[in-house]
């Protein structure tokens, strides 16, 4: 806060006197971290280490000679021959006697084994209060993963600054005053009735437990912690697990440089979805003469009904073998895989050799093409870079962060408390974006423009910036190419023609777009938003136009940043699961390159671009795939029209999927790999930000379930490979050898520092968070403007199909729900399946709030729970599609954009009527774990 | 399971959370009308909600939240922070439509608030509220009652029944008691009003002398902390602009009233003051923080200011009236910044101070109303005129504000350094017939308790503290032989208690503890006193550090009356 005492910018050496020696500090440094270097412990209970001190609880107070009073040392800089004493009688007798007033009105309940509160008492000597005890509030218990208990509380704040300052979640407050204040959420709502997103943020601050993790973890003893790497989205947080008789207890943010020991409610309390009763234990084999058809049900609960277990020999045997047969039958090209940005960049890697060097062709795909494809398209045709030129925590250096087509608070949240951060520093937020998201709130401009209209409004912003003369001329002139192309195309978008189109008015798309161009730093953040659409290319060479345009690149607080999903979607993209590429992004057409891969790998490879996910598809349901390798995937959840893909994974001869649960793909298949969890394995992941980081190995595998690591050994073995790796470290060093962005990154040096940011090119190098600052990686080191015109979505709303369908995610599920819908406190925040719209089209529909009601389009129609949220754009539905028995992508549609083979999930045509039959949930999800 | 739970493990019909209520959200909207919907003016617009509909509905919270951009934390730590607004949740019964507050506080207490207290809820029957107060500022018309925002002096259960039935629910415009005549804007400037303000900013006379001329009077911050306010001019100007200018009108300490009292009667005085000190120190924008309870004197403060905008004398500042909504410790400079800020009253940690990190952040000259009262006199007059006054070896005048056992309560504006005695002599008319001098309380709530042996002390900044005690904004409250000593501070500590911010465990905390002692029989010394020295050492800001004087001094000087 801006009243608070602001540390020295240089921390000049400052010498003063403390318990009567004289002892140097650093400028920046309170008095309590100077003493505490020094040796001398002062206590304190609402200071915490990170987090803006706040001198409310004066258990910390020091005597300074001259002053009439104490003073907090947590929130005193000390001067030149300033005189402290933390020892004295007067100073004792202040800190002892506000321990002793706060533990008088704590009860002797144990909720955590690191009260902070009883560690001083018992230091300072502060023995049973000789005060009568404040009346006791109750627990309140109304959330799935923390438990509040106010007795404990001791009014230290650090729960509020957490909560306001930290995550900028601003659900806690502190309400009422004097002896009646207390910690409220909301309203003084129960936690589990409020806003709360249970980031958990609180809890890691809370000093004796008021805030504690439900059913009384916290009161365990841990064997044992481990530091690892959060497996859900990726921004990429380190956490560590706290295990007791090999299972996770709990889990706690960790110092990492992407997220400072913040973590969100899936990183946090997300965790126990590896010992779900459905864990696969055992690889399964199709029994024979079960019919592989679209219209399965899948309940895990009954996998016996489809499947057979079978020892490790026989599985791999068959899985290896029969996909050889199908290659030496039907051609190396009849044979795809995908591999999962769930996985390490090892698996990544060998799972891309595998496919390359034992398929033989490129038919390796992954999930990117359903998020970013576009984006990495339009990234490399104008820079030649897919990845992001600043991290996401560069915002501290910018003034102005734009934000189009992204949901950081759901889908990225810690990202999104950065950005908060920023906000509550001065940065302008512009959030762009037809629905409007929590983030929004804090946004100077929010442009609730109309779906699909991003290039309209985008162009538009272009038109200004070049009519109005905010082009950064030099920047333009050295750095780029294309620039007269791209002014002539915007001449025809001024915002007075696109403000009907895009719905935004012209003035506010005049200021931003000034606002944009003339900030000394500013950073585009885009989502699936702008991805996921027929011209989701066009859409992201537009953002890049922008930058371009305006030399909003190539600094600290600029840039493009892509925000990247899965945990290791950066690093499965790098690692080469794309069909056009080699690690790297070395392209598969490039000869040079192809001869660089063979002559490490010591084959030949096929010179042409593989398929991608949705052609795969549409190849198996021809029969001209005949049998894949699926690892880590969901396609039958995950791609557009599912009805078409589960028709298309049915048609194989040959399916082996490798996973952790029977998921709705593995219904299809023929061998499933019984696979690990992310903690029970180790290997590197790359976030959003280019950080390479370390996971370690928390826990044991359950029952025969194998390494993704072993058994990509195996299948490759048995498809004949030579691989004799033992250790991913090994598999790691061989990437260095054709990856140079990542050649000089050691596996000691991850295991020592747990993250390191590329390109690092040689050894030793401290990595680069800011790139493109000269030159950007193109032949001629210039970036190229690709104009782009406007492209109608495929589908339009019409007489039939009125509205408009958007899917997505939720904060609490991941992506097909495979994991989250088996995580307790999620699947009890989140049960069951919703259709998102706005209140007044509910009530047009005639459709109470929680009622059901049924999306149809002309793919399918689901039946599921309406939700009414008036963020939401008037004519549109918004469904998370991670519910197996309202599945979104029965809805979808499969229609590509052109250049990065992205489908359009964020846009098609559907008909919503009231009623519908209750969605039947299978055997998880809908908060049954809670409840048994 | 609990019903909390099974509802929970059903689908969510809304985001997370409450969701705005469209009318209540249209109603908020309605009622700001085109105000900015900025943070700091939240009081503002709480004010507004509470002042239409009576109280502050959770539907009605949530839609200001959403028409601020606010989170609901935000918004709900705020309202409960102040007495005077009603948070009403779902299911709460809102409040009868007339509330009856009664001043419990020392000088009213003396006078019979708790019979009033006691009789008044049966007098008035169900549909009337009856709430005891802390002081409000009209302890010369002791006990006092406010129905809705008219304030009964001298209230007898009888005149607030009548008031009640008459529905006379708003400050009166003629009541010689309440609504004194007041000199207006046409007849300030006839006698000469703003000629100093004007020649000042036209050029008639330098900053630097006109600062240096404040400082040679020796005048001191008048709202208790005393703090030299030519030097503070002088600090605060060489601070870097944008600097800015809080006026603190939050006359809360018990047995305070004497900005009320010049308020009422001479509105402009302390503007010009102002606009001089704005002037000097180059500020162009003034805040000034009016404590709620003063209503009439908004009404007087909003139409003078009016007046002095329409036709202003001179370039004057941009003036912004703030209206306090309920808080003790608002009258605290840097909760009062908080409040302006439109957050809870937490006083702040200094360093640093608010004449370097202030108001919106930025340095700000601060200071009690009374004091600029008194720059017009100072400047027109010279230094010598003011330093020349005062007796027993002091210098200057003070404005006292007499209460309690004595004939004549009221401000009484008398030599700086006068004792007890001389006061009562010469300007009370005496103590109460019937009534002997006991003891009593130099200054307001937090200036200790003295004994009647000590009433030939003198009266001032500094002369109190070797005896414990301390002057601040001149409320004496005049205790006799019909009163104890002991429960004059339980009455204060119990008042901290109340209005503690909540902040700091040794005064949040410790009010409460030391109240505990203090109500048994035989107080615990050692334990009283160790508790003291933490409370006064320890705690942010001057309230808790003051809160234990009263203890410390019944201890030192009443000791037969807890022993």
């Amino acid at each position: 806060m801006m009243h608070q005492a602001a540390a020295p910018l240089a921390p000049a050496l400052v010498k003063f006197t403390l318990n009567g020696k004289t002892v140097a500090a650093r400028g920046n440094q309170t008095i309590l971290q100077a003493a505490e270097e020094h040796g001398i412990e002062i206590p304190r209970l609402c200071y915490m280490e990170g987090m803006r001190a706040d001198g409310n609880c004066r258990t910390c107070m020091v005597e300074i000679k001259g002053e009439r009073v104490l003073a907090p040392s947590c929130c005193r800089y000390p001067k030149d021959g300033m005189e402290v004493t933390t020892n004295s009688a007067r100073a004792v007798t202040s800190q002892k006697m506000s321990i002793e007033l706060l533990l008088a009105d704590v009860p002797e309940t144990v909720y955590t084994l690191n009260s902070e509160l009883d560690l001083w008492a018992k230091k300072m000597g502060v023995g049973k209060p000789r005060f009568r005890a404040r009346p006791q509030p109750a627990k309140d218990d109304s959330h799935p993963a923390i438990e509040v208990h106010l007795d404990a509380c001791i009014q230290c704040k650090r729960c509020v600054r957490a909560c306001r300052e930290e995550q900028v979640n601003d659900v806690i407050g502190y309400a009422f005053r004097g002896g009646h204040s207390k910690i409220v959420f909301d309203l003084d709502d129960p936690m589990g009735d409020s806003t709360c997103v249970a980031c958990g943020e609180c809890v890691q601050a809370c000093p004796t437990g008021a805030l504690a993790p439900a059913r009384g973890v916290a009161t365990v003893v841990a064997d044992k912690t481990v530091d690892s790497v959060c497996p859900y989205c990726g921004v990429g947080c380190q956490l560590t697990y706290h295990v007791k008789d090999d299972r996770i207890l709990f889990v706690q943010g960790k110092d990492g440089p992407a997220n400072s020991s913040r973590l969100c409610v899936k990183g946090r309390y997300g965790f126990d979805y590896v010992q779900h009763r459905h864990r696969l234990t055992k690889p399964l084999i199709r029994k024979p003469g079960i019919p592989k058809h679209k219209d399965f049900t899948v309940d895990p609960e009954r996998w016996s009904d489809v499947f057979r277990e079978a020892t490790w020999e026989e599985a791999l045997a068959l899985a290896a073998g029969s996909l050889r047969r199908a290659r030496d039958t039907y051609g190396k090209r009849a044979l795809a895989g995908f591999g999962s940005a769930k996985g390490t960049n090892e698996e990544a890697y060998l799972f891309q050799k595998l496919v390359r060097t034992g398929f033989g062709s490129n038919n390796v795909d992954h999930c990117t093409r359903l998020c970013h494809a576009s984006s990495v398209a339009a990234l490399m045709e104008g820079i030649n870079s897919g990845a992001v030129s600043n991290q996401v925590r560069d915002v501290e250096h910018a003034e102005v962060l734009f934000v189009i087509g992204a949901n950081p608070t759901m889908n990225h949240p810690v990202a999104a408390t950065w950005m908060k951060n920023a906000t509550k520093r001065g940065a302008t937020l512009i959030v762009a974006d037809p629905r409007r998201s929590d983030l929004s709130r804090h946004a100077t401009y929010f442009l609730q423009f109309n779906p699909d209209t991003d290039v309209a409004l985008l162009n538009s912003l272009l038109h200004v910036i070049v009519e109005e003369g905010l082009v950064d001329e030099a920047f333009v002139r050295d750095r780029t190419s294309g620039y007269e192309a791209l002014v002539e195309n915007v001449r025809k978008f001024s915002p007075e023609a696109m403000a009907p189109i895009c719905g935004v008015d012209a003035e506010t798309i005049r200021r931003v777009a000034r606002r944009y161009a003339s900030s000394k730093g500013s950073m585009i953040f885009w989502g699936m938003g702008i991805s996921q659409h027929v011209h989701g290319t066009d859409n992201a060479r537009c953002l890049i136009a922008l930058a371009l345009s305006t030399g909003q690149i190539g600094k600290p607080g600029s840039g493009l940043h892509p925000l990247r999903g899965q945990n290791n979607v950066q690093g499965a993209s790098d690692s080469g699961l794309i069909p056009m590429f080699y690690p790297d992004y070395q392209r598969v057409n490039a000869p040079q390159a192809r001869q660089r891969f063979e002559t490490l790998w010591k084959t030949s490879l096929d010179p042409d671009p593989g398929l991608t996910v949705v052609e795969i598809m549409n190849a198996a349901k021809k029969r001209e795939i005949r049998a894949m390798y699926i690892m880590g995937e969901n396609p039958a959840m995950s791609d557009p029209d599912v009805d078409h893909a589960r028709e298309a994974l049915a048609a194989l001869d040959h399916l082996v999927v490798q996973d952790i649960f029977l998921t709705e793909t593995a219904y299809l298949a023929d061998v499933v790999l019984a696979a690990t969890a992310w903690p029970e394995k180790v290997g590197t992941v790359t976030n959003t930000d280019r950080m390479v980081q370390l996971g370690r190995k928390a826990i044991e595998p359950p029952g025969d379930a194998k390494e993704d690591f072993w058994l990509l050994n195996e299948m490759g073995r048995r498809m004949g490979l030579d691989w004799t790796y033992v250790h991913p470290r090994e598999v790691f060093a061989e990437m260095r050898t054709c990856m140079d962005s990542i050649a000089g990154i050691t596996w000691e040096r991850l295991e020592r520092e747990s993250s390191v940011t590329y390109p690092c090119v040689k050894e030793g190098d401290p990595g680069e968070p800011v790139v493109f600052i000269d030159r950007f990686p193109t032949a001629s080191g210039r970036g190229r403007f690709v104009p782009a015109d406007l492209i109608p979505a495929a589908e339009r709303p019409d007489a039939e199909y009125p509205m408009v369908l958007i899917t997505g995610r939720q904060l609490e599920h991941w992506h097909t729900g495979a994991m989250t819908r088996r995580a307790a406190a999620l699947d009890s925040i989140e049960p069951e399946p919703v259709a998102s719209l706005h209140p007044l089209d509910l009530e047009g529909l005639g459709v109470p709030p929680g009622d059901i009601l049924t999306i149809a389009s002309r793919r399918g129609s689901i039946s599921l729970y309406a939700r009414a949220d008036d963020g939401m754009p008037r004519g549109a539905v918004f469904v998370p599609f991670c519910y197996y028995e309202a599945a979104a992508n029965l809805l979808t549609n499969p229609v590509l954009d052109p250049f990065g083979k992205i489908p359009e999930f964020k846009y098609c045509a559907v008909r919503v009527t009231p009623g519908g039959t209750v969605p039947e949930r299978s055997s998880f999800g809908g908060g049954t774990l809670l409840r048994r | 399971m609990s019903p909390s739970k099974r509802q929970r493990s059903r689908v969510r019909a809304t985001p997370k959370g409450r969701a705005v209520d469209p009318q209540a959200r249209e109603e908020v909207a309605a009622l700001l009308g085109d105000a900015p919907r900025r943070r700091d003016l939240l009081i503002e617009c709480l004010h507004l909600v509470q002042d239409r509909f009576g109280c502050l509905s959770a539907a009605h919270l949530v839609a200001l939240a959403a028409e601020m951009k606010m989170a609901m934390a935000e918004v709900y730590e705020v309202a409960t922070f102040y007495h005077h607004f009603d948070v009403v949740k779902d299911g709460d019964t809102p409040p009868p439509a007339i509330t009856v507050r009664v001043c419990d506080s020392i000088a009213c207490e003396l006078a019979g608030a708790h019979a009033l207290l006691e009789a008044l809820p049966a007098a008035l029957g169900a549909g009337v509220r009856v709430l005891h107060a802390p002081c409000v500022g009209r302890c010369d018309t002791a006990p006092v009652a406010v129905v809705g925002q008219n304030p009964v002096p001298n209230a007898t259960t009888e005149r607030v029944a009548a008031a009640v039935r008459a529905r006379a629910v708003t400050h009166p415009t003629s009541d010689v008691l309440v609504t004194p005549a007041h000199i207006d804007y046409k007849a300030y400037r006839a006698n000469g009003g703003y000629t100093l303000a004007a020649s000042c900013v036209g050029g008639g006379r330098t900053a630097a002398d006109v600062i240096a001329l404040m400082e040679d009077s020796g005048l001191r911050g008048l709202g208790g902390a005393g703090f030299p306010a030519g030097r503070k001019w002088k600090i605060v100007a060489a601070e870097p602009a944008p600097r800015l200018m809080a006026i603190n009108i939050d006359e809360g300490e018990p047995g305070t009233f004497k900005d009320r009292y010049f308020l009422e009667r001479d509105p402009h005085r302390f503007l010009e003051g102002a606009i001089v000190a704005a002037w000097a120190v180059g500020i162009d924008d003034v805040y000034i923080y009016l404590r709620d309870e003063y209503h009439g004197c908004r009404a007087i403060l909003a139409r003078e200011l009016t007046s002095l905008r329409d036709d202003p004398p001179c370039r004057i500042p941009q003036f912004h009236l703030r209206r306090g909504a309920g808080a003790y410790i608002c009258g605290e400079e840097s909760a009062m910044i908080e409040s302006i800020e439109g957050k809870r009253g937490e006083p702040r940690l200094r360093p640093p101070y608010v004449a370097q990190v202030g108001l919106f952040g930025r340095p700000t000259l601060e200071h009690n109303m009374e004091t600029l009262h008194w720059v017009r006199d100072i400047v027109d007059k010279g230094p010598g005129w003011f330093s020349g006054q005062g007796r027993n070896g002091r210098k200057g005048l003070r404005s006292f504000s007499v209460s309690g056992r004595i004939k004549r309560p009221g401000v009484h504006v008398a030599p700086a350094g006068i004792t007890l005695l001389e006061l009562i002599d010469e300007y009370c008319g005496g103590m109460l017939d019937g009534h002997t001098l006991y003891g009593y309380l130099p200054g307001g709530a937090s200036g200790g308790i003295l004994p009647a042996s000590m009433a030939n002390v003198p009266l001032d900044f500094d002369t109190l503290t070797p005896y414990g005690c301390f002057i601040g904004s001149a409320a004496i409250v005049v205790l006799s032989d019909k009163d104890t000593a002991a429960a004059a501070a339980r009455n204060v500590m119990k008042f901290f208690a109340d209005e503690s911010c909540g902040q700091c465990t040794p005064c949040r905390v410790g009010t409460q503890k030391a109240l505990q002692l203090m109500t048994d029989r035989r107080w615990d010394k050692p334990l009283l006193e160790e508790l003291s020295q933490a409370m006064a050492d320890a705690s942010i800001c001057g309230l808790g550090q003051a809160a234990p004087n009263p203890v410390l001094t019944v201890l030192k000087y009443f000791p037969g009356e807890v022993e």
